[in-house]
């Protein structure tokens, strides 16, 4: 019998660092090559980490949020024949694994993505201790079952004319105590006998740790709106013969090349829109000071799933034609719901495209997907009275709100940008003129 | 006739109807309470009272037999000798004080109590017929119904002769040569036990195949193991068809299909009690009846309104303690208080040899209601103080919820364990988890450490096991 360790694998593109986000064993498991372990996430991607030998699990090496440092003990097995251990050291223990995340954070090179993660890793444990803390309810009562309270607090319930059944119980099993009674009482529970039951103050409160995707959008979120001076720009685009051609596109081509919605025509227009202005087109390393311009529009389409938002790329947009680009969005938006999508498909994008459909509002402020340098927001398309030629006629119309990173992008620059994508959008048939 | 008016008027003198007279009493409540016999009802006079003064007699004259014939303790006595008649004079003062204090008590709360039987006029008259003298008539604004129960008789033996109720048994005039118990309830095993060890061949007729079929098997056991040791003769799955005096009772195998008769001087039939609902007009009430008994809601409500009933009269479990709780809950309610009789558990006490205590849940019952439970049991012949008594038969068991170790029951068989029941009770209404009782100190050496440990063993801690 020997112990073979299993260490946090490197998943590549320099990762110093994942985020252990599920077990998919226990100690004691006993497991077979191949099984899959845990699941760890980099970036946007989420990876599953098998098991390289047969063996039983004897320790884990973290819980769930935490940051590892690439390296960094994951499992260690009970294996046949020799392991990778030669001595029988105790496993690490996590704040050990921990201080390793920090210093391998530190003395990585510097990578521009990286900084704000160290500071991450110490504040792991602190949240899932505060989420553990005796605050949160004891075992709830199921539906129909009798609260739990002493004789004298149930008289005493009795006497005031209290339903314990609305009474939080902060005792041991959820048993309801005096200063519960008290509490309720006090929160102008003994009126409710009387009236109805909604306008009860309600003193719960829960946390949640913010982990695994949440924390990665948080920080994006929060890099992007610190970094980026944003300015926005929203203007009115008619889309009445947009509207009326994708209606014709799909009548004709509908049944056997798939339906369009309003984005493949958004996103042609945006393709052909940046040829004349490259310096939207762009990521922006702000640490070293340089702007990369990209001939191809590599497209980020901001996508919300059941774990929070993601921004799946489709890449080279400008190769594609209408169905083409149809059909990558679908199958971006799929991916991302599913979780099904690979390392490329998460990142490189050079411009970024949200849309919210019939929930898409007014006016939006959307913030810029660090470090690219502009993102265009669609708002709903409504139908609405225009004067054309002196004459009330209903128009289809639909606002475009998009924000522009303003160290890079003139005002003037993206008022063009913006103009150029609406005349391509209120003239169709230029999308299709090259 | 004479009328008088009150605010409550209670129909019965037993545990229910007393406790509720003194509560109402002392509540300030205008109070009468009529009853026909005499106070403290079945209970004080004809069931718990005087049957454990009956068995404790038996246990001492047993115990000195036991000594006559050699003990290992070393005591010798020789040729001891019961004097029944005087037993029974002593167990009727001690019931003759009981009763008086319970006399007392209602006078004490400012209660009329009126002597003689009831009858039900409607919902607010009832005419109290003294055995002597004119009836009267009462009108309240609140009755209570707490007439208590009867032993159930067989047609084909009814009471009286050779044929004892459970009250006959009570008061025996000698002490017979054979006895045979028809039923094999707490009643009938308490009592039948208890004439064994007066030294009475005993045989015990029951129609279900295990004694105390109410309770689980595994905690009847130590009692079947008892009664056979005790030479008690049991007859399990047998039927009895009739009695005459020269062949003594008719018994029918049902599974065999074989009849013999048992001879016996006298037999007790303790084949159940029945609510007692006839006789005192209270069938012109037309109150809802859930089988044999008057139908109550949690708050002890017949179906007519300011009408209540507590007690036997509403069915099982007729327990003394019940009815006690019940009385309680109807007397503040007339007061004007909010009440509701919803007890986490009633316990449930056999004072066979050894005794058997039932609170709450049983681990089968758990489960059958679909809780994710766990069960414990210590047993006494690891613990010391059992064994210097000489009781190291039995156990104590404790059921809990899996997931936050709610304790649910507390079941428990062995000598002396009816104590147990107060610690039993008060865990579960407190909503003990199997920690709380597991981490309190219990006093050593006493039968209470088997509580400690039952519930330690059940989070996998026991000590002495």
């Amino acid at each position: 019998m020997g112990i073979y360790v299993i260490r946090v694998p490197d998943i590549g593109e320099g990762i110093a660092e994942v985020e252990l986000v599920s077990w998919h064993v226990q100690v004691g498991d006993s497991i077979s090559e191949d099984q899959h372990l845990a699941d760890v996430m980099t970036d946007k991607a989420t990876v599953e980490v098998p098991s390289p030998m047969h063996g039983k699990v004897l320790s884990l090496g973290g819980s769930p949020g935490q940051v590892m440092a690439v390296g960094a003990e994951l499992v260690r097995l009970e294996v046949e024949g020799e392991g990778n251990l030669k001595e029988n050291s105790a496993p690490a223990p996590a704040s050990q694994a921990q201080a390793a995340t920090v210093s391998v954070a530190t003395t990585a090179p510097a990578a521009p993505a990286v900084p704000a993660a160290p500071a991450a890793a110490p504040k792991a444990a602190p949240a899932r201790a505060s989420a553990a803390a005796p605050r949160a309810p004891a075992a709830l009562r199921k539906e129909g079952e009798r609260p739990l309270a002493s004789p004298a607090v149930r008289r005493r319930a009795l006497d005031m004319g209290i339903d314990l059944r609305r009474v939080h119980g902060s005792g041991p099993a959820g048993r309801i105590e005096h200063h519960d009674l008290d509490a309720f009482a006090a929160g102008g529970g003994q009126v409710q006998g009387v009236g109805g039951s909604q306008y009860v103050e309600r003193h719960g409160e829960e946390q949640i740790p913010v982990i695994g995707l949440r924390r990665k959008i948080a920080q994006k979120m929060q890099e992007a709106k610190r970094r980026i001076p944003h300015f926005s720009y929203v203007e009115e685009v008619d889309v009445t013969e947009l509207e009326q051609l994708r209606q014709q596109l799909n009548k004709i081509h509908g049944a056997t090349r798939g339906k369009l919605t309003l984005l493949p025509f958004l996103a042609r227009a945006m393709v052909l829109a940046l040829r004349d202005f490259p310096q939207i087109n762009a990521r922006f390393d702000d640490d070293a000071g340089v702007v990369t311009r990209y001939e191809g529009v590599h497209l980020g389409i901001a996508a919300q799933t059941d774990a929070g938002l993601m921004v799946p790329v489709l890449r080279h947009a400008e190769s594609l034609d209408l169905w083409q680009c149809a059909a990558g969005i679908a199958r971006l938006a799929d991916g991302a719901k599913t979780g099904k999508l690979g390392r490329d498909e998460l990142s490189g994008s050079s411009i970024t495209l949200t849309s919210l459909g019939a929930l898409g509002g007014l006016v939006s402020t959307p913030v810029i997907n660090h470090p690219e340098v502009a993102i265009v927001g669609v708002n709903r398309m409504v139908e609405r009275p225009m004067l054309r030629g002196g004459q009330v006629v209903a128009r289809q119309l639909m606002n475009l709100s998009s924000s522009f990173d303003h160290r890079v992008v003139d005002g003037m620059d993206a008022a063009q940008f913006i103009q150029a994508i609406r005349a391509l959008l209120e003239t169709p048939a230029l999308l299709f003129v090259e | 006739m004479k009328e008088l008016t009150t605010k409550l008027l209670i129909i019965g003198g037993g545990p229910g109807g007393y406790v509720a007279g003194i509560r109402a009493g002392q509540l300030g409540i205008p109070t009468m309470l009529v009853e026909g016999a005499s106070l403290g009802g079945t209970c004080l006079n004809i069931g718990c009272i005087p049957s454990k003064a009956l068995i404790h007699a038996a246990e001492e004259f047993d115990r000195a037999r036991h000594q006559a014939a050699g003990s290992q303790l070393g005591i010798r006595v020789s040729d001891p000798q019961i004097d029944i008649a005087q037993t029974v004079r002593w167990k009727d003062g001690i019931v003759t004080r009981l009763t008086g204090g319970v006399g007392a008590l209602l006078r004490k709360a400012g209660v009329q109590v009126h002597k003689g039987w009831a009858e039900i006029e409607d919902g607010k008259t009832v005419i109290v017929k003294p055995p002597e003298g004119e009836p009267l008539r009462v009108r309240c604004e609140h009755l209570l119904l707490a007439t208590g129960s009867t032993p159930v008789e067989l047609p084909s033996m009814p009471f009286g002769g050779a044929i004892w109720s459970s009250t006959d048994a009570l008061s025996p005039d000698a002490i017979p040569k054979r006895l045979v118990v028809v039923g094999a309830g707490y009643i009938g095993l308490e009592l039948g036990m208890a004439y064994r060890k007066l030294g009475v061949e005993v045989t015990v007729v029951e129609a279900l195949q295990r004694v105390l079929p109410t309770y689980d098997e595994e905690l009847t056991q130590p009692v079947l193991q008892a009664l056979q040791k005790s030479g008690i003769v049991l007859h399990l799955g047998c039927s009895v068809q009739g009695w005459d005096a020269e062949h003594g009772v008719h018994v029918r195998n049902d599974a065999r299909a074989e009849e013999f008769a048992l001879p016996a001087d006298r037999v007790l039939v303790a084949v159940g009690r029945r609510p007692h609902t006839t006789g005192f007009g209270l069938e012109s009430l037309q109150l809802d009846m859930a089988g044999r008994h008057v139908a109550i809601d949690a708050h002890c409500r017949t179906s007519m309104r300011n009408v209540w009933a507590i007690g036997d009269v509403t069915g099982e479990p007729m327990l003394a303690h019940r009815a006690m709780a019940q009385g309680e809950c109807v007397a503040e309610q007339i007061a004007g208080k909010n009440r509701r009789f919803e007890p986490m558990a009633i316990p449930a006490v056999c004072f066979t040899d050894p005794e058997v205590v039932v609170v709450g849940k049983t681990p089968g019952e758990a489960r059958a209601a679909g809780i994710d439970c766990i069960d414990a049991a210590f047993p006494f012949a690891a613990n010391g103080r059992a064994m210097t008594l000489e009781a190291a038969g039995g156990f104590v068991r404790v059921v809990a919820r899996q997931d936050n170790h709610l304790i649910l029951g507390w079941q428990a068989v062995g000598r002396g364990v009816s104590e147990l029941a107060a610690a039993f009770g008060q865990s579960i209404e407190m909503g003990a988890r199997l920690e709380d009782v597991g981490h309190t100190i219990h006093a050593h050496p006493t039968l209470g450490e088997a509580v400690q440990e039952a519930a330690l063993r059940a989070l996998g801690q026991a000590l002495h096991i």
